[in-house]
């Protein structure tokens, strides 16, 4: 079976500065995967890649096909969704817009998918003419998820969806994560710094160290293994 | 869990509290409010007491209307990428000249305006990108000379083309009165309010409730963002410069009539745009409406009741207001102000 997303020697660089140094990674489709890494190893600028956002070489293939040369606003338009890093959020809107935003590469009335996404965050409902940017951060990170599903992605990028929130937050965060992949069989790609939830819910795991991918694995495995351990979840 | 559940009620009820303040926002804070319905009460009881005071209050909203259309184009652009389009006056000057020649050639007007404005929207979105695009991600100053730049093409180009003397252009609407009581007031002047009302309107409905409408508007607030939920923000910004050289077109169909068509004739019509603009807040387009209405009222009746003023310094009492607005109030009547998080 081909992988829904494959990344082949994938190098970005921002002007002069090289972020990554050939990364090479797969994405199987139903999977949820997680990359780890610290400050700076090139987490963020691994999603942008895949979305064009940054500047970039090496080969990237979704769905057996390449990406090429295609412009962030297409990359939208294969059947992936970016929560980038601040989430992406249009404070300014109000939260229904965010929502219709996050279909805008869709045709065709929005009711069914709405109710979907009511009955994952029966509080959106309620709060729909609400400016997205009064929301706390918690809601925000679940907005974005919620616009990413009105966009019914086949890969969603998730980038960093812990940042700045308490961690009883962070637990359901990913727990509505883990429901998509498994309930709308929704593919994700999750960068993290937080590895210990990460591992808990992703199927695979890559380490990355400045800019290459250190280790990688299936997470049970990730979770033995010594280094990872002392570096990462920290016991 | 449980303590999830709490968190999560807090955050709703913190919400809450956001929530109903936010719905008593209003566009304006209250001091505005206030001023704009003491200028209403005077304009109001001045029109019962006086026919005379009724008329120019009239015909100044009406030429108030489209100073508030032309302003609505200038933040049309200026909000999607923070450009002052200088050149707003020439297009709209060019587009009259297209009515014009479209008229002279035979056309009926209803006809030739509707052309117009086709003409106008893909000269638009033509001129952002043959023009703006290439200078698009440098300094603003580069861009904005680059209008400068624009503005100078066109006004050499319609005066190369159809030379400077004084073209007559017809109006869509009759120009016969019709009284109310004792007072004539003109259809011309209550076609051309009513069309710039019915025009915003239209715009108000198109940016709330259409696709396309939020895709520009979340282009223009968030660009990397709605670059990543697909929208082809490029075209977006064009498709703002196309609408806003309609809404030039429009204003310029409904002015010209009334002040004959110059190519210089716009050049003192962008000047009320802008202060009507800047009145209102460069960054809101109700603000742009209601500050070319307060303005065209207010320069009119000026020009009526203070001898002195007549009709030959209007344009430096327009200029007095915009001075007085950057002085007094930088981010304009319906402005929010710029506050910066370090």
């Amino acid at each position: 079976m081909t992988p829904l997303l494959e990344l082949v020697n994938v190098e970005a660089r921002y002007g002069p500065v090289k972020a990554l140094h050939g990364v090479s990674l797969t994405v199987d489709e139903g999977q949820i995967v997680t990359v780890l890494g610290a400050n700076g190893a090139g987490k963020t600028t691994t999603l942008r890649a895949i979305s064009h956002t940054v500047s970039r070489s090496g080969e990237i293939r979704f769905d057996g096909r390449s990406l090429g040369r295609r412009l962030p606003e297409s990359v939208a338009k294969v059947g992936i969704a970016h929560v980038p890093d601040g989430r992406g959020t249009f404070a300014e809107l109000t939260v229904l817009e965010n929502l219709r935003l996050g279909a805008y590469t869709r045709r065709g009335p929005l009711k069914d998918d709405l109710d979907r996404v009511h009955s994952y965050f029966p509080w959106i409902e309620e709060r729909r003419d609400q400016q997205a940017g009064l929301l706390s951060g918690g809601e925000q990170q679940m907005l974005a998820l919620a616009r990413a599903f009105m966009q019914r992605p086949r890969l969603l990028l998730l980038d960093e969806p812990s940042l700045g929130l308490a961690p009883i937050v962070v637990s359901h965060v990913f727990q509505i994560v883990a429901e998509l992949n498994e309930h709308e069989g929704m593919t994700v790609l999750v960068v993290e710094q937080n590895a210990n939830i990460a591992l808990q819910v992703a199927d695979q795991a890559y380490v990355l160290e400045v800019g290459r991918v250190a280790l990688s694995g299936a997470s049970a495995d990730l979770r033995e293994n010594e280094s990872v351990r002392k570096s990462y979840l920290g016991y | 869990m449980a303590l999830a559940q709490i968190i999560r009620r807090l955050d709703l009820e913190r919400n809450e509290k956001a929530a109903t303040t936010a719905h008593l926002r209003l566009p304006a804070s209250w001091p505005v409010v206030f001023l704009l319905l003491a200028f209403c009460v005077f304009l109001g009881i001045g029109s019962l007491r006086s026919g005379q005071f009724a008329q120019q209050t009239v015909s100044g909203l009406a030429t108030g209307s489209t100073f508030g259309l032309l302003a609505l184009a200038l933040v049309l652009i200026y909000r999607a990428t923070e450009v002052v389009n200088l050149a707003q006056g020439q297009m709209a000057m060019f587009s009259a000249y297209i009515a014009w020649q479209l008229i002279h050639w035979g056309l009926p007007w209803w006809p030739a305006a509707i052309l117009t404005l086709l003409i106008s929207f893909v000269g638009g979105v033509g001129i952002e990108r043959l023009i703006i695009r290439p200078v698009e991600g440098h300094s603003l100053v580069t861009v904005v000379i680059v209008t400068i730049g624009l503005f100078l093409v066109l006004d050499g180009a319609a005066t190369w083309i159809w030379s400077g003397i004084v073209r007559y252009v017809p109006s869509g609407f009759s120009t016969r009165p019709v009284r109310f009581g004792g007072v004539a007031l003109s259809i011309q002047d209550l076609c051309t309010l009513g069309v710039s009302i019915g025009v915003v309107l239209v715009l108000w409905l198109f940016f709330q409730y259409t696709k396309v409408g939020l895709a520009m508007r979340a282009a223009a607030l968030r660009p990397a963002a709605a670059r990543l939920v697909g929208v082809r923000v490029g075209w977006m910004l064009a498709l703002g410069w196309g609408l806003a050289a309609v809404l030039g077109a429009i204003a310029g169909l409904m002015i010209v009539p009334v002040a004959g068509l110059q190519p210089s004739t716009f050049q003192p019509l962008l000047m009320y745009a802008f202060a009507a603009a800047v009145l209102g807040g460069l960054e809101s387009p109700a603000g742009a409406v209601v500050g070319g209405l307060a303005l065209g009222a207010m320069l009119n009746l000026i020009g009526t009741y203070w001898s002195f003023v007549g009709s030959i310094l209007r344009l430096p009492v327009a200029l007095a207001v915009l001075l007085a607005v950057l002085l007094i109030r930088p981010a304009g009547l319906f402005g929010r102000g710029t506050v910066r998080k370090v």
